[in-house]
């Protein structure tokens, strides 16, 4: 029986992307379903009634939500090519460690320094900037953060590259100049086939981010 | 057989589900107490990144995140797995493991919260307790079906926790009528050995919260 996989998203989501990466990675053939998040899809409400969000994989009619748990789940259900994580344990738990991370810091610092202002996002910009250098410390020499090949923590992160100029611009500093190590790790990465495919033109997500901010009210 | 050394903080619930992990799988391991007030150089150079417990200690080398620790322990040691072999199940296990993390800070304003920020928290945390009792436990024994999961250590502190913060705020969450199937989930839980043996209650565990509440109604009402 063929597998039949579908991917409901929205195109300027970083989540959104580590799925899509995933899947290329793993030459895996699936339909992709643009969301207008304001306006969602019945589909959508019904496969994540929990938290109604992008990126949600339906494989075979089994709904998966929250973009690390798809790409695990990618990687343990086609497991024949391009492992996502590591075999070692302590590895993985490496990776899973900072990927966390990534999840929980990286995200939000880069909304506040979009969408705030004045002294909320000088503070922004002061949190950003230490998040990223815990990050350029963590990556090191190292060519990926994964070690010697692209892994999951590269996956988690390598999608905020397409932001890069919303937050270079809101933050107005250098990405190249704070975070040399990250930039020349990203432009390493942006040579796989599967990424350079996958992330958006950083202009067309700063030209996003400008309508949000309309819409929202935010400028 | 390697060292294992676990560094925890009573009553951290954090802490416990690592406790658990440990004992049902039989891992022998030496237990370190951090005063979290005064955090040792062993704390700080095994986490330096969140300085925080629980940090398991295998080895020589540090895992920290109380579900990265789980899913460690889970790899290293199978028996009595903590998560099904199938996929489809994994990610599910994940998803509600996430889910009681994300949703964690509207239990601990529950707790720490007075007047009408109080009563907004407790009316957020009972939606979540429908969801996490419809959606999340359907109508299984436990989180991860027949036997207890990663999702059943996750959700872990409504065992014992949530009553001594019931108690201290005077206010019922998880009301029988209202959860029949999360009462019932409670009641087997702690029935496991494995957790029956392991559970801070009583006195010490109600004092201890009775003690942070005032400390926020002092904070709040200042």
């Amino acid at each position: 029986m063929a597998d039949e996989v579908v991917l409901l998203d929205f195109w300027p989501s970083m989540f959104g992307m580590r799925v899509r990466i995933a899947l290329a990675e793993k030459g895996i053939k699936y339909q992709y379903k643009e969301e207008d998040l304001r306006h969602k899809s019945e589909l959508l409400l019904k496969m994540n009634p929990v938290h109604k969000q992008i990126p949600l994989l339906i494989h075979n009619g089994k709904p998966v939500c929250e973009s690390l748990i798809i790409v695990q789940y990618i990687d343990e259900v086609w497991n024949h090519k391009s492992p996502l994580l590591p075999s070692d344990p302590y590895q993985r738990a490496h990776a899973r460690f900072w990927a966390d991370f990534v999840d929980r810091k990286v995200y939000g610092v880069g909304r506040k320094l979009w969408a705030t202002k004045g002294e909320e996002q000088e503070a922004a910009k002061k949190e950003f900037l230490e998040i990223y250098k815990t990050l350029e410390s963590e990556l090191g020499e190292k060519p990926y953060f994964g070690g010697e090949t692209f892994g999951f923590v590269d996956l988690s992160f390598v999608t905020f590259y397409s932001w890069f100029y919303v937050y270079e611009n809101f933050g107005k500093f250098s990405m190249e100049a704070e975070f040399p190590q990250i930039v020349a790790w990203v432009k390493r990465c942006m040579q796989k086939e599967s990424i350079a495919n996958t992330l958006p033109d950083q202009k067309k997500i700063y030209e996003f981010v400008l309508e949000l901010k309309k819409i929202f009210g935010l400028e | 057989m390697e060292e294992v050394k676990l560094l925890g903080a009573w009553p951290s619930s954090y802490c416990y589900r690592v406790i658990w992990a440990l004992k049902l799988k039989g891992v022998k391991y030496e237990y370190v107490e951090e005063d979290l007030s005064d955090k040792s150089d062993l704390l700080l150079k095994y986490n330096p990144i969140h300085k925080k417990i629980p940090v398991l200690v295998h080895g020589g080398n540090p895992i920290s995140e109380s579900t990265v620790i789980l899913e460690y322990i889970d790899e290293v040691w199978p028996h009595n797995p903590l998560l099904h072999h199938d996929p489809y199940e994994k990610a599910m296990a994940r998803f509600w493991t996430k889910f009681e993390e994300e949703k964690s800070p509207i239990f601990f304003s529950f707790f720490h919260a007075v007047g009408e920020k109080q009563e907004k928290a407790t009316k957020e945390a009972k939606e979540l307790l429908r969801i996490i009792e419809d959606d999340g436990l359907g109508g299984k024994k436990f989180f991860g079906g027949n036997e207890i999961g990663l999702a059943d250590l996750a959700f872990g502190w409504l065992s014992a926790w949530l009553e001594a913060m019931e108690e201290a705020v005077g206010v019922k969450l998880l009301e029988a009528d209202s959860f029949p199937r999360l009462h019932a989930w409670r009641k087997n839980f702690r029935e496991v050995p494995v957790i029956k043996e392991n559970l801070p209650v009583g006195k010490e565990m109600l004092e201890y919260f009775k003690r942070l509440r005032e400390m926020f109604i002092a904070s709040a009402t200042s």
